[in-house]
């Protein structure tokens, strides 16, 4: 193998699990360590600048850092169950305790004289309005309803995310000179077209829930109700009741967003009913355990067939049996059981089974391009449309996602309109910002905490059931204490503090082999990379992680590592005699809209 | 040092022996020695060693004197017996502890101030006995814990870290184990794992007094260029003689080797040391001839290694004095104290 370069932003990029996996590539063990410093509101201000919205995600998050955390794999055979740092509710915790930081955001920019119009108030059109606001762009967003927030205001119940914490961090947003035309919904892009914005952002989201024409669907409609539809109605207040017995179809997070709030509301026996396996469905499986930890039953493997309803009133619903198979080809298929089908009595539906874009309000004839399944046709890095002033993200972009991804399309869209409309090539994306400093500070002192805790994962509190299921505005999860946060913090692994080696000044010793408590690094005669794998101190079975290939040292072998398991204890550079080995921060911030996303003389000019 | 214990975690795939323990149970506290030592190469390989052995770790008791090699005790088997002995004294408090319990596998680790000088009376009248024991000397040429002196072992013309040309000439350890009686030595280097671990394995296998000179660099005080004990110096001029492969019962070579390029050596206990010549000339077997190209090698500025003279069918003090085939500890009051008039035939048979 030829030596790594790492001087690529990517290679210890990808060492930061977590980070990696962010859409919107928060650099989280760094605001993990300024949570163990009880520095609150800093730790919420990183978050703040990657992903927009710190108290919303720090409890609603899909959390793709966390399955991806090396925490998980490092557990694995050393106890009972390999867990993951508890990411998301830590960025809570800074969110909870960060104080007010009202004098810490950005102002709104001196006007530049550009017009940008965001359809919809949800997280990506937010994002948009937060990158570019300050730069001194004149952002308008659009929305239909009377509040910002979008998804995250309609859809969300209110036990897991309170109102007040979504006034405060759209608030932040809005008070950087953003105009909010509330109750203002687009209905025609030619018409918005022709008012002359410098660019448009469409971020309204997939506003539709799919329905499930059955037999029985027209008849009993009075009780069946469309998930997303329905939960807004409950956040709105307009829905404040459902009956006694509730099937909720579908096996995603709506679904579990529909149940529990149904058990909120009234509803006594409330069943969740889905197509597919339990292990497959899409929910988050912490969502799905808070479902059943509130006495909700899932039944999987059941397809719905019909709605039975007498005298026009909904009364149950039948369901066939089905069981997985795999094809010819490997493929699963749900296949009948052959048992009779389950009949399950009820007062209510709610059907939760997807939701899917629509856009009757942009004209076919407005000049955008729609791709076979009627999409508009956007671009996955720039966010770009035909119309190169036009441009997607969240939802809206490439089907239904998660705020998470709604904030990524934000900040690449903010980057795309401020390259643009600076008469730059959007396609050229500026590279992340990379602060590298050694952690060294005397033989045997690091600037982080380098002990690993043996710690398993810390449960959030839920406050009692009694009192959260009396009301839908009573929040269950309580959120870290500090005391608990702080255990919690010391179960990062700090994977931003990189081991890096200075293969000319080893005397290979195998200090670093002997001392090195999960076997990562070897002394050993170069090869190709699959043969390298197996011949290891440790073989390296994980092809997702890199190996970290020296040149070549003074007996003719190389030092290879592991980056797999590696805990970052910074013990081989303790041991090292020569100083070959030196633990190195690196600090990659993905690069927003302003000066430095744009070409080189600009980012001269502005310095 | 470091300030921060070596976490438990260990890879997930970190096998296991036949007793069910994984190399990291075989390991001891966290090393005090400075960053780069060769000892906390040598513990590592002992920890390798009683690992694919599958030794008992309660089996085991390690014994050492005073000195920074014998502080490295503390750093493995951490789950075994202990003793620290007086500077020098370990080869007699080990015999006596061997005399009392033989069925224990001893483990004796001294430096080569301990044992080449302050200890050497007690070094060579163990060896000379024949203890059965497995005797590592951790060999830097200097004296570390007092910054930096030649010892009895740096070579003659070798130069300190300062620049003083060292007068005395060297003791050679191997040459004084062969000399002496040593019926399994060998020589290796802290920097080559993969030699070392096979010897140790072999030591452990062996009945007898067995002996490993093992050259330890001191990254502190003795790795520098005019050293003969640094690791390039040593890294240059290794000449190994062969390699080791300890197995447990003699079994189907699969490899193909060309005429007199395999010796084999059965142990006692069944198993088989298996070398593999690198040296055409050198039959391990044979003491007078190992002595003589040990000292021929030397005198070119090689540094020799590998398992030097191994007597297959070597005996330990116990056959030596027809003790007892049980330890003290199994054997009832009576049996230990017969009484007087025992004493008396005794007494009578020698008058």
């Amino acid at each position: 193998m030829r030596p790594t370069d790492i001087r690529v932003p990517d290679y210890f990029h990808k060492v930061v699990d977590c980070q990696w996996a962010c859409p919107a590539h928060t650099p989280v063990p760094e605001y993990i360590r300024l949570i163990a410093a009880g520095r609150y509101a800093d730790a919420y201000m990183v978050n703040w600048k990657s992903n927009v919205f710190p108290g919303v995600l720090g409890r609603t998050c899909d959390r793709p850092c966390e399955p991806a955390c090396r925490r998980g794999r490092v557990e694995e055979n050393n106890g009972d169950k390999p867990e993951p740092v508890a990411i998301c509710r830590l960025k809570r915790v800074a969110a909870d305790n960060k104080g007010d930081v009202a004098a810490r955001m950005p102002k709104r920019g001196a006007p530049n004289g550009r017009r940008v119009a965001c359809i919809g108030a949800g997280p990506a059109s937010l994002t948009v309005a937060r990158d570019l606001a300050p730069l001194g762009y004149h952002v308008v967003v659009f929305d239909g309803e009377a509040k910002a927030g979008g998804f995250i205001r309609q859809q969300i119940p209110r036990f897991r995310l309170p109102e007040s914490v979504i006034d405060e961090e759209t608030g932040y947003i809005l008070d950087l000179g953003v105009e909010f035309r509330a109750g203002e919904r687009i209905d025609s892009l030619k018409a918005l077209l022709a008012q002359g914005y410098d660019a448009i952002f469409v971020g309204c989201g997939a506003p539709r829930g799919r329905d499930l024409d059955l037999p029985g669907r027209a008849e009993a409609a009075a009780n069946i109700h469309i998930g997303i539809d329905w939960l807004a109605s409950v956040s709105f207040g307009h829905i404040d009741a459902i009956g006694r017995r509730v099937i909720v179809l579908g096996g995603g997070n709506t679904a579990m967003d529909c149940c529990r709030s149904a058990r909120r509301l009234g509803g006594t026996d409330v069943k969740v009913l889905v197509r597919s396996g339990f292990d497959e469905m899409k929910a988050s499986p912490w969502e799905k355990e808070d479902a059943q930890h509130e006495g909700i039953p899932i039944l999987d493997y059941h397809v719905p067939k019909a709605f039975v309803h007498e005298d026009g009133r909904l009364v149950a619903m039948r369901f066939e049996r089905v069981r997985a198979e795999r094809d010819a080809k490997g493929r699963r298929q749900l296949v009948p059981t052959g048992e009779p089908d389950v009949v399950v009595e009820c007062d209510d539906v709610l059907i939760a089974v997807g939701q899917e874009n629509a856009f009757p309000w942009i004209e076919r004839d407005a000049g955008l391009a729609f791709d076979e399944w009627n999409m508009p046709v956007v671009d996955k890095t720039t966010m770009q449309s035909s119309l190169p002033h036009v441009f997607f993200g969240g939802d809206a972009a490439f089907g239904p996602k998660n705020i998470i991804w709604a904030v990524a399309h934000g900040h690449d869209a903010a980057v795309s309109i401020d390259k643009l409309l600076n008469g730059e090539d959007v396609s050229e994306r500026p590279p992340p910002t990379v602060n590298v400093l050694s952690q060294k500070m005397g033989i045997h002192e690091w600037s982080y905490d380098n002990e690993v805790s043996p710690e398993d994962r810390h449960k959030v509190p839920w406050a009692a059931s009694e009192t959260t299921l009396a009301s839908i505005k009573v929040e269950v999860e309580l959120g870290f204490d500090p005391a608990t946060a702080w255990k919690e913090t010391q179960r990062c692994l700090n994977c931003d503090v990189q081991t890096v080696f200075t293969d000319k000044v080893c005397i290979e010793c195998d200090a670093c082999v002997d001392i090195c408590p999960m076997d990562c690094i070897s002394f050993t005669a170069n090869g190709e990379e699959s043969q390298l794998r197996q011949h290891l101190t440790a073989p390296a079975l994980n092809l997702t992680q890199d190996l970290y290939v020296s040149g070549e040292l003074k007996t003719g072998r190389v030092m290879v590592k592991d980056e797999d398991v590696c805990l970052h204890c910074g013990l081989c550079a303790e041991r090292c005699p020569t100083g070959a080995w030196d633990m190195h921060k690196y600090l990659i911030d993905l690069t927003q809209a302003g000066p430095s996303c744009r070409g080189k003389s600009a980012r001269k000019e502005a310095a | 040092m470091t300030y921060v214990a070596k976490p438990k975690l260990h890879h997930p795939t970190l096998p296991q022996n036949s007793l069910c323990y994984t190399r990291r149970d075989y390991e001891g506290k966290i090393s005090t020695l400075c960053a780069g030592c060769g000892h906390d190469s040598i513990s590592a390989a002992i920890i390798q060693a009683c690992w694919e052995l599958a030794v008992e770790p309660h089996r085991i008791a390690k014994l050492s004197g005073i000195g920074c090699s014998s502080k490295t005790p503390d750093y493995f088997l951490g789950q075994s017996h202990g003793f620290n002995t007086v500077h020098g004294r370990m080869p007699s408090v080990l015999t006596g502890a061997n005399l009392a319990n033989r069925d224990l596998l001893y483990l004796g680790v001294s430096g080569d101030g301990d044992s080449a000088s302050i200890g050497i009376g007690q070094f060579v009248h163990a060896i000379r006995r024949g203890v059965n024991m497995v005797y590592i000397v951790e060999n830097n040429g200097v004296y570390g814990l007092t910054k930096g002196q030649f010892s009895a072992t740096a070579d003659q013309g070798s130069t300190s870290k300062r620049g003083v040309v060292n007068a005395d000439s060297p003791i050679d350890m191997v040459g004084l184990a062969l000399q002496l009686g040593a019926t399994y030595v060998g020589r290796s280097f802290s920097g080559d794992k993969q030699q070392l671990v096979p010897l140790i394995k072999g030591a452990i296998a062996h009945r007898g007094a067995a002996f490993l000179d093992v050259i330890s660099p001191c990254v502190a005080f003795n790795n520098h260029a005019g050293s003969t004990k640094s690791y390039e110096y040593v890294r240059a001029h290794n000449d190994a003689v062969n390699r080791l492969d300890v197995i447990p019962t003699r079994e189907e070579i699969a490899v193909d080797y060309g005429e007199g390029e395999l010796v084999e050596v059965e142990q006692h206990d069944g198993s088989v040391l298996r070398l593999r010549k690198l040296d055409a000339g050198y039959d391990p077997r044979d003491r007078i001839a190992a002595m003589n190209i040990v000292q021929q090698r030397q005198a070119q500025g090689e540094v020799v290694t590998g398992l030097l003279y191994v007597d297959a069918e070597s005996e330990d003090l116990h056959a030596h004095l027809s003790t007892d085939a049980r330890p003290f500890n199994t054997l009832g009051a009576r049996e230990l104290s017969p009484g007087a008039a025992v004493l008396d035939k005794i007494n009578a048979s020698l008058r």
